[in-house]
Parts: C-alpha cells; structure tokens; sequence
C-alpha cells in the first residue's frame, strides 16, 4: 500500500492541536512526527488533521432513483465533504426493510470503497407505517440505526412495539419528526414569510409534539433514540429535557438548519426546500448554541439530491430535501464557530460512537485507523460544481470559508481538493 | 419596469404614476372607438393555469385595445396534462414569439420562476394565495376615482384574508397610498402572523361598520377556506354584509368585491346591486390598469404606425 505523508498540518486530538507530519500505512496511522517522508506528499500547512467525517443521514438514492444519485456518486459527494462513514437513509425504492436489501447497500458501498456505507433501515415495512419491517433481518445485515426517514412513525403503538423490539436488539430508533396533521400541503415554516408569501406553513409545534410523544415512549422502553434534524427551539428544549432526565438521546441538526433561516424562501426558490423546512432566526440560533453546548450531538447533512429539472418548478410543486455532503463542513465552520476538537466531536467522534463504528471517529495518534480528513478552517471557495450527481444546493455560488483538502479512507486518499 | 409581479417595494409615487395612466386608459375606453394602435405588432400570451373568466378576459381585452395581438392557453386540453414541464410549455410559448405573458398559477412565485425562464416581461395575473396586483391597482383606481384620494380613508377587508392573494396586494396597495386598513375575519381566515403588516384587526363585521370602503371576500372553498369554518351562517352572522348592517355604515361609504360573489354568504344580494356597491365600477376598471401595465411593460419598445 502507498505511504501517504500528511506534511505540515495541525493533528487535532481530545486536547487541542500539535504541528507535526502524518505517516499513513498500511491502512493505519504509522508514525507521527517531525519531518516524514512518503512515496505520496499531500500539504496540508494552515489545515486540521483529524478523524474523517461521519455522516449519520445521507440519501444515497439507490436502489430506485439512480438519475438523482447511486452509491457511487454519493460516495465521491461524502469523500469530497470529508466523509469517511455515511449512513444511508432507507427511503429507497424498494424501501430498506429486509436483510437482502441492506446487504445489498452495505456491498456496493464496500465495491465503489470510498467511504463506509451503513445502510439504515427502515422501521415499518415499505415504511408504509403499519406493520414493522423484518428488524432482526436488518440487525443481522449490520443494520443499527432505524427510521421511516422523509415520514414520521405515526401510529404511537407501533412505534412503542419497534422500540421494544429494537431496545432488545440495541438498535436505534431514529425518528423525522413531523406530525403531518399540522403539515398537511405546507411546503415552508409557519411564521411572518409563509403569511406574506400566502403558503400554508408547517409550525415548530409539528416538530415538538412528536419528539414530546416519542421521549415519553423513550422513558417507557428505555430505547436508544435519535432525533433527526432538529429544527426548533423547542425541539432542542425537549431534548436538553430529555438528556437531563438520563434517557438514552441523541440529536442531530443539519448543515442549512445551522446556516440558514426562513428569508430565503421569499426568493420562492427551491433550492431552499426541504423538511423540516428553513425555521426562524430564533431557531437557527438555538440550534447553533445546542450544537456548541452538546445538547444536539452530532451534525447529519440530510444530503437529499434531486434532478435539477425537478427542482427546476415552482417551490410548492419541486420535490424537497437538499444535497448537502460537500458543503457540510465549511458550513459549519462558517456558521457555528466550533474550536477544532469540538469540530470533530460533532461531525464525527459522536457520530461515530452513536453508530458503534470502531474505524472511525478516532483522534489520529500512531496505530489509530487511517480515516482522516484534511481540513482547512481558513480556505475561501465557492462551490459551484458537485461530485454528487444533483447539484440542489442552497450553498451553490456561495463564498465559504473552510475546506476539505483532503480525505483518506482505509488508509487511501479519497479525495483530494484540486 | 421589466415585469410586474407585485405590489411589494412600490413607492407611492409608482402605483400613483401606475393610477395616473390608467386615467388615460379609462378616457379612450370612454371613446366611440375604444381603441389605441399603442402595441400594434406585439403579442401578448395568457398562461391561466388556474380557470379563470374574468381576470383572462379582462386582460385580452386590455390588450386588444391597445392592438396587441392575444395568445391563450387552456390547461385542461395542454400539454401539461401530458406531463409536459411548465418550464418547457413557458418556453414553447416564448418561441410561437410572445412578447409578454400574463401568468395565472396555484403556486406561491411560479410568476417569478416563468420570468427568469423566458426572460419576457411577466404580469402577474395570481399565485397561489401570494400576489394578484393587477387586481390592487383597479382596486385602488376605483377607490381614488370615487374618493379623490385614498389618504387617510378607512378601509375594512372582511373574508378569507388568510387564502386571499387578492388582500395581500390590496393591503400593500393601500397602505402605500395612505390609507388605514383593518382586516376582519375569524383567526382561521387570518394569516397565521401579521406583525410587520401595516394593518390594524377587528373581530367582527360590526366593529368596522364606520368604515369608507368596506371590501369583501369570497370564502375559497378551492383553497380550503371552508373547512377552516364550523359554517357558512355561523360566517355570515358574524362577518356578511347583510342589509341590516350595510344600513348602519355612512351615507357616503362604499362596498367593494372582487368577484365572483357568494350572494347571501359574505354580501346581500340588496348590497351588490345597491348603488354604493362599486362591484362594476371596479370590472370596467379592471380593463384600463391592464392597459397601464401593459403599455408599461412593453410600449416603450413600440415605433407607432
């Protein structure tokens, strides 16, 4: 295998940052120090060397909608964003309900060899919402994380029964939560510009009201539970509550969520659709002090590419969800200015713990595994062309500060930025 | 003005100048032979992706009085309804060599969206329940022609404001020529937050009956509007205009609507074909700020013959 030297870049460990190269090989980190030499030489003067990234909410579209995305192009859109794991979310066509299916996502992951595709799987079969999908099946495939994602598990009895089920196991309920009774034909956030646009609006209150009846479940089968995309004040007030009371949760909120509010949308454009829809200022600023304080634990794009002659409609009629794995990290560091090691905690050590992945989310040192990523907090771009086969970005022809210069897999480079 | 989508970020200097030509329109309307050679040689394209009678007629007829040749568009028997794209249809219709198009759609922008797509100066002719301001500005023609001025009138909008793109433009129209606007609905019919609006509520009919103009609206079943309400005589008892109450307004105030009526719901069939209501007045008017807009948008363009 090539030896790789990472040269000149600060390693970020639990406590802080330390100047010194990267030896990488073999697939491990095999020497930290002061002037290595490799067959391969990436600089990385001025940028973070730390665990590559971990996703726990990607759509990868296969199987079913391959002319959005396919495994393959979504591996290079999560090895161009730094991604070194990525969970992908099981509303394929067919749904990720059974053990074949999962194996089959795990397997194309492990051909294209980019980046370590877990597949979720779906809780309900078809995630139809009435009768639980084959979990044990699922769980036997390496499947641990579980959501209906893109709907919410309604039916509260059948949700209890798949948290019981899967608290045996020691699987993760996670959960979109949207109660649809509140959201029916609403495309944007019930505030001040859904009133002005004329839109019907999904309130905070469609978020709250799941996570409120989910935590009170949570209390009662005592499963591990994530909460997909919070979006809310008060959906990051439920989870603090949550967390205070001891029950096993974990939170996740989005790159957009973090960097953008409901104004956006008086533009009416689509590239800034998607559930749960862009909040309030208020919102997006508890979100990004959550996501400081740990009370949101982890970061998960929600990376949902769509044609662009699908988006290409009037907002009400475009499909929703934004691509969002090449932009997450610059995002962040734009938005919510973490120090480094709260960086990588966040997008991906807490991740990579929530999803029990040993190979990933570890502070590079000698003998740890050799998923890094090259980060520069300080670089400035635009990003404008995608590796992801959609280019649905609300971050497309933005300035960014913060790059990844770089990413390696398994001891290999992934990704390295031109 | 390349296109005209809103009444938002006008100046009252803007809709005045927009009242002042529709004057001009009203007087050759008024003629033996209604008509000016102003757009002769440009086509103008209806896209009503919404049925609409009124609002479609009421535009052709603009623009053949300007001697604008028209082009329309049923969506029943289009190819939308063979799943083509309304990008595509836009731009299909942009190459038949429109010059202009008048977009009617149930969704919020889509106006917008066909503008940047065609890049033709686009008249908003309503989206969703977001924008009608064609609809603003005969309003507002209406009120100026029988008050003199809109500053400092009171006007009450009672009905669906919630689902209405029709009180969106009217509230940004009249505000900005100086009006007082209060909107009286039940809260199911307001949107769900007016804080930066320009207007002032009233719970009931019978709090704004001193009002100048009272304007009425429609209850859109099509939107929704009537499942928002435990009834239509619950409504009416708390917000139509019934004769008793029109008798208790002042002797100079008016009644307006924009069409179509619900008789019996939010007006009695005595105040619609009472003199104060300024329902045709308004429908005449119609024609002549769609010339204004019109000959706006694309007159300038025009070497008269």
């Amino acid at each position: 295998m090539l030896e790789i030297v990472l040269k000149g870049g600060n390693i970020v460990g639990p406590k802080g940052t330390s100047k010194a190269d990267v030896l990488v090989r073999d697939g491990v980190v095999s020497k930290i120090g002061p002037d290595l030499e490799g067959e391969r030489v990436i600089e990385c003067s001025g940028a973070w060397i730390g665990p590559g990234l971990v996703d726990p909410h990607a759509h990868l579209r296969e199987p079913g909608q391959e002319w959005k995305e396919d495994i393959e192009t979504g591996s290079r859109a999560a090895a161009a964003g730094g991604f070194t794991a990525v969970v992908a979310m099981p509303n394929t066509d067919p749904a990720i309900d059974a053990g074949h299916l999962a194996r089959y996502v795990a397997e194309r992951g492990s051909d294209v060899g980019l980046v370590d595709v877990m597949p979720a799987g779906a809780i309900t079969l078809g995630r139809a919402g009435s009768h639980l999908s084959h979990l044990d099946e699922l769980w036997a495939a390496g499947v641990r994380l579980f959501s209906d994602d893109g709907d919410s598990v309604a039916d509260a009895g059948l949700l209890r029964l798949a948290m019981e089920y899967l608290s045996d196991l020691g699987g993760i309920v996670a959960q979109h939560a949207e109660d649809t009774t509140l959201t029916l034909g609403a495309h944007m956030h019930e505030g001040a510009v859904s009133a002005r646009l004329g839109m019907r609006g999904m309130p905070a209150l469609a978020e709250e009201s799941i996570l409120r009846r989910d935590l009170a479940l949570v209390e009662l089968t005592g499963v591990r539970y994530h909460a997909q995309h919070v979006s809310t004040v008060g959906g990051v007030r439920l989870i603090e509550e949550a967390k205070t009371k001891g029950l096993p949760v974990t939170a996740e909120a989005t790159p957009h969520h973090l960097a953008f509010d409901h104004r956006e949308i008086r533009r009416m454009d689509p590239a800034y659709k998607m559930y749960p829809p862009l909040r309030s200022t208020e919102d997006v600023e508890a979100l990004r002090a959550a996501l400081k304080s740990g009370v949101i634990d982890v970061v998960g794009t929600d990376h949902a590419p769509h044609a662009a002659a699908e988006k290409d409609v009037p907002f009400d009629d475009a499909p929703r969800g934004v691509i969002g794995l090449e932009t997450a990290a610059a995002a962040v560091n734009d938005t919510v200015k973490l120090d480094p090691v709260l960086f990588f905690q966040r997008l991906s050590i807490a991740s990579a713990r929530l999803l029990g992945l040993d190979r990933h989310g570890c502070w590079p040192e000698a003998g740890s595994p050799a998923n890094l990523v090259v980060f520069d907090p300080d670089a400035e771009w635009t990003p404008l062309r995608f590796a992801s086969r959609s280019e649905n970005s609300p971050f497309k022809g933005r300035a960014m500060k913060g790059r990844v210069m770089a990413t390696i897999h398994n001891g290999v480079v992934s990704y390295e930025a031109s | 003005m390349n296109n005209f989508l809103t009444m938002d970020g006008l100046s009252k200097a803007d809709v005045t100048s927009l009242l002042d030509l529709s004057d001009e329109f009203v007087e050759v309307l008024g003629r033996s032979i209604p008509k000016v050679p102003a757009l002769r040689g440009r086509t103008v394209a209806m896209l009503f992706f919404e049925p609409s009678t009124r609002t479609r007629m009421s535009f052709e007829r603009a623009a053949k009085a300007l001697s604008a040749d028209t082009m329309s568009f049923s969506p029943g028997t289009s190819s939308l309804s063979k799943g083509e794209s309304l990008k595509d249809t836009a731009l299909t219709i942009k190459a038949m060599g429109a010059n202009a198009l008048v977009v009617r759609h149930k969704s919020t922008g889509a106006p917008w969206r066909i503008a940047e797509w065609t890049g033709l100066p686009v008249l908003n002719g309503g989206d969703g329940a977001h924008q009608h301001p064609t609809q603003a500005l005969l309003d507002s023609l209406t009120i100026r022609q029988h008050f003199g001025t809109l500053d400092g009138l009171k006007v009450a909008i009672v009905g669906d404001i919630r689902h209405s793109r029709v009180a969106r433009s009217d509230i940004t129209a009249f505000s900005t020529l100086g009006a007082e606007v209060t909107l009286v609905a039940p809260r199911t019919l307001l949107p769900v937050d007016m804080e930066a609006w320009p207007v002032a509520t009233a719970d009931s009919i019978d709090e704004v009956l001193d009002s100048d103009v009272i304007y009425l609206l429609r209850i859109q079943k099509e939107r929704g509007g009537a499942s928002v309400l435990p009834s239509l005589p619950e409504y009416v008892s708390r917000f139509g205009l019934t004769w008793d109450r029109f008798t208790r307004m002042p002797e100079d105030s008016v009644v307006m609507h924009p069409g179509p009526m619900n008789r019996g719901v939010e007006i009695a069939p005595e105040v619609a074909d009472h003199e104060r209501s300024l329902v045709e007045p308004q429908v005449a008017n119609g024609v002549a700020v769609r010339m204004a807009v019109l000959f706006r948008l694309l007159g300038g363009e025009v070497t008269d013959a």
